[in-house]
């Protein structure tokens, strides 16, 4: 052996070296994209506590702090290298941010994004990249009934369970309701809830009639006094709304100030995220979901997992947990479950392939429910759904709820290979309340 | 007979809405021929700022009544100090420029503003409903109006009101009058321009932030608030024609009325009537209704 050739030997074998500590370097750390609003007017209501629910759970799981039976370290033993991204700016927006994560920066996972805009505009994005992405929040049905996903997994229910459970409740506790209309935000989303709370209450109170004046202002538009008069003047006695964001807040301010709260009964779907920030200028009486069973619907839930999230969280950020802060807890911890669980079957680090097959069709206990991968091939999963009438606690001066009911998964979602609206059509069958 | 009042009134408060967060913009393009597209952050800085100090005020546990003060002074500091910076350290350079390159100053001026925004206020919304409240509701046409929106009326009326007297009865009005018509001319005659330029913007950030100042009180006042405004105002002034105070009335009352009616009668549509009526203002007067069709200069 010349010295040439010693040196390309020595060459290779320090490349080798490389890349084997290359190799070992990504096996201990997983790096992981957190998408949530973190600017614009979902960020204080939605993006701030998803993010903080997100940063609490990671925190946690790389210490090893998670309450058993999750108190092993990291994904799989590797350290989460989180990045938190921004999700305001547009779907357009959102794909090129997503190509980039996933192309340029060799994220590993992208766990989030709240708006059912985006996970619409992405679902085919994140199939054609092959790369494993876990919706934390967004609602539509329509990501995975729309077609069949790879590398797209859900780990909280879609919209239909907010409205078939919010028509179930009403039905419930209101039975005296003769008609109903809507307020709901002009794009996927709003129109997605309406048209599930309408056809479940066809369903469901066959006597109610619905408004002909349904009301579908533009997201963000702030400013409601003309729907809140048509409203008003509307002779419907139940009203119906899926807002969220700052437009919740500010469409609840509105309508106290002019007395609509005390003339019609309202149901906000997603009113849960409200009640907390503004307190005690949340009027009783609303009828309150939070997307599932998450924040101020599950706060007396005196669970391990429950208590140790609340405790933390309000230790760490000074305020309770809302829903967004669960679900994308929740999101974080199902990863983690599959890593775990894909590593143990592999016997050593997994694959992407074999953590998509551990998440497929997984049943876990999360922080405040148990969540089952039992729609969309195993990729979408089912939770129970709860409902609840807001009402000020005095003695403790902090906002509460009463007549809390929770309604089971297999009431409220429609089964595996049916859509949402056919299902719904079709009598709800199967529905198992 | 309800409806009918209750389309007129919900039109009237939405148009006096448009005209306040509109005026500044069409004023400032009047005079000074700049498409001011950082308006909407004005605006924004305005209902930030007015949130602001009404919480202080009221945690002082000053009485709500007072929180009216902090709307004045939230709407006149800010459009002081930014309209001050603005045009001294920007405005001013692109009067010799093309339009197109103003308007991308002015844009990236909104951006930049916006992120200053979350610098200064954080991403949480900020609530101010204390005047509000303060003023309690009344039942007109069946039924309940909060009383403070409907002051929303006379406040635009008394600025309506206000320009119209300070451009045709005053010293002041005459000089800002020159100079629209001809600002060569003006200088010829003696009329120091760059003065009545400044003021002329600082007015028009005045009333954008008056805008934002007194509507704080009904929103939830969030990051990305400017955003929509300066798009409803844009159909406000090209509606009206660009740089006509009439024009800005009549664009708001237009607009106003229109969507009111929408939401009423035929909310499916309530999303493009604004536009709707914008396209259909245009193919028939393209300068906008109040605007004269006039040669440009070379």
């Amino acid at each position: 052996m010349n010295k040439t050739t010693m040196l390309r030997a020595a060459g290779i074998g320090l490349a080798a070296m490389v890349a084997a500590s290359g190799s070992a370097l990504a096996q201990n750390t997983v790096k992981v994209a957190v998408p949530a609003f973190l600017s614009g007017p979902a960020a204080g209501p939605f993006g701030v506590p998803a993010r903080n629910g997100a940063e609490m759970v990671i925190d946690a799981i790389n210490n090893g702090k998670l309450p058993a039976p999750y108190d092993s370290k990291g994904f799989a033993g590797a350290t989460i290298e989180v990045d938190f991204i921004d999700e305001s700016g547009g779907n357009t927006k959102q794909v090129a941010e997503y190509r980039n994560l996933v192309q340029k920066r060799g994220m590993n996972v992208i766990i989030g994004y709240i708006s059912s805009g985006s996970c619409a505009a992405l679902a085919p994005v994140v199939d054609e990249l092959k790369t494993l992405t876990v919706f934390a929040v967004c609602g539509t049905p329509r990501v995975f009934e729309e077609a069949k996903r790879q590398y797209v997994f859900r780990t909280m229910s879609h919209a239909t369970a907010d409205n078939v459970a919010a028509a179930h409740y009403v039905k419930d506790m209101f039975p005296d309701v003769k008609s109903y209309t809507g307020v709901n935000q002009n794009y996927a989303w709003g129109q997605d809830s309406w048209r599930d709370f309408d056809l479940s209450m066809q369903q469901l109170m066959p006597s109610t009639k619905a408004s002909d004046k349904l009301q579908f202002p533009k997201i963000f538009a702030g400013q409601y006094g003309s729907e809140i008069s048509a409203l008003s003047l509307d002779k419907s006695d139940l009203i119906h709304s899926s807002f969220w964001d700052g437009d919740l807040e500010g469409f609840i301010f509105q309508a106290t100030a002019r007395g609509l709260f005390k003339q019609k009964k309202v149901v906000f779907t997603v009113g849960g995220t409200a009640a907390y920030r503004l307190g005690k200028k949340m009027p009783d009486g609303l009828i309150l979901g939070a997307r599932g069973p998450y924040g101020i619907l599950v706060r007396d839930r005196k669970t391990a997992l429950n208590e140790w999230f609340i405790n933390t969280y309000k230790d760490r950020y000074g305020t309770y947990p809302s829903g967004p802060a669960y679900q994308y807890g929740q999101a974080v911890l199902a990863t983690k479950i599959a890593y775990d669980k894909a590593a143990k079957a592999a016997g050593g680090f997994p694959s992407q392939d074999q953590v998509m097959a551990a998440l497929k069709g997984l049943e876990f206990e999360s922080f405040s429910t148990t969540v089952k991968m039992a729609l969309g091939d195993g990729h979408q999963a089912v939770t129970e759904n709860v409902y609840g009438i807001t009402n000020w606690n005095a003695d403790d001066a902090e906002p509460g709820v009463r007549d809390v009911k929770f309604y089971p998964a297999e009431c409220i979602m429609p089964p595996a290979g049916a859509t949402s609206e056919d299902w719904i059509k079709g009598g709800m069958k199967g529905a198992k309340c | 007979m309800e409806t009918a009042i209750t389309i007129l009134i919900d039109g009237l408060v939405f148009s006096s809405y448009l005209f306040l967060v509109s005026v500044g913009l069409t004023i400032i393009f009047g005079v000074m021929k700049i498409l001011n597209v950082a308006h909407g952050s004005l605006y924004a800085w305005g209902a930030y700022t007015s949130a602001y100090l009404i919480g202080l005020w009221s945690d002082a546990g000053l009485g709500d009544g007072g929180t009216f003060l902090m709307i004045a002074v939230a709407a006149i500091v800010v459009g002081v100090i930014l309209g001050l910076i603005l045009e001294r350290g920007l405005i001013q350079f692109m009067y010799a420029r093309d339009e197109v390159i103003t308007v991308l100053a002015t844009f990236a001026t909104f951006l930049i503003l916006e992120d200053v925004i979350l610098l200064v206020f954080g991403v949480n919304p900020y609530f101010a409903y204390q005047p509000m409240a303060y003023l309690d509701s009344v039942e007109i046409g069946g039924i309940q109006r909060d009383v403070y929106s409907l002051t929303l009326i006379a406040v635009a009326v008394v600025v309506g009101v206000s320009l119209w007297l300070g451009l045709t009865k005053t010293k002041w009005g005459k000089l800002l009058t020159a100079v629209i018509y001809d600002r060569e001319l003006s200088i010829a005659m003696g009329i120091n321009v760059t003065r009545v330029f400044i003021v002329t913007f600082v007015l028009g950030a005045v009333l954008g932030a008056l805008g934002g100042a007194y509507v704080a009180p009904t929103v939830s006042v969030a990051p990305g608030f400017g955003v929509e405004v300066i798009v409803l105002s844009f159909a406000v002034v090209v509606i009206g024609g660009m740089g006509s105070i009439p024009g800005a009335i009549i664009g708001a009352l237009t607009v106003g009325i229109a969507r009111a009616i929408a939401v009423h009668q035929l909310p499916e549509v309530e999303l493009f009537v604004v536009y709707g009526v914008m396209a259909l203002v245009l193919v028939f007067r393209p300068e906008g209704l109040f605007a004269p069709a006039k040669a440009r200069k070379i």
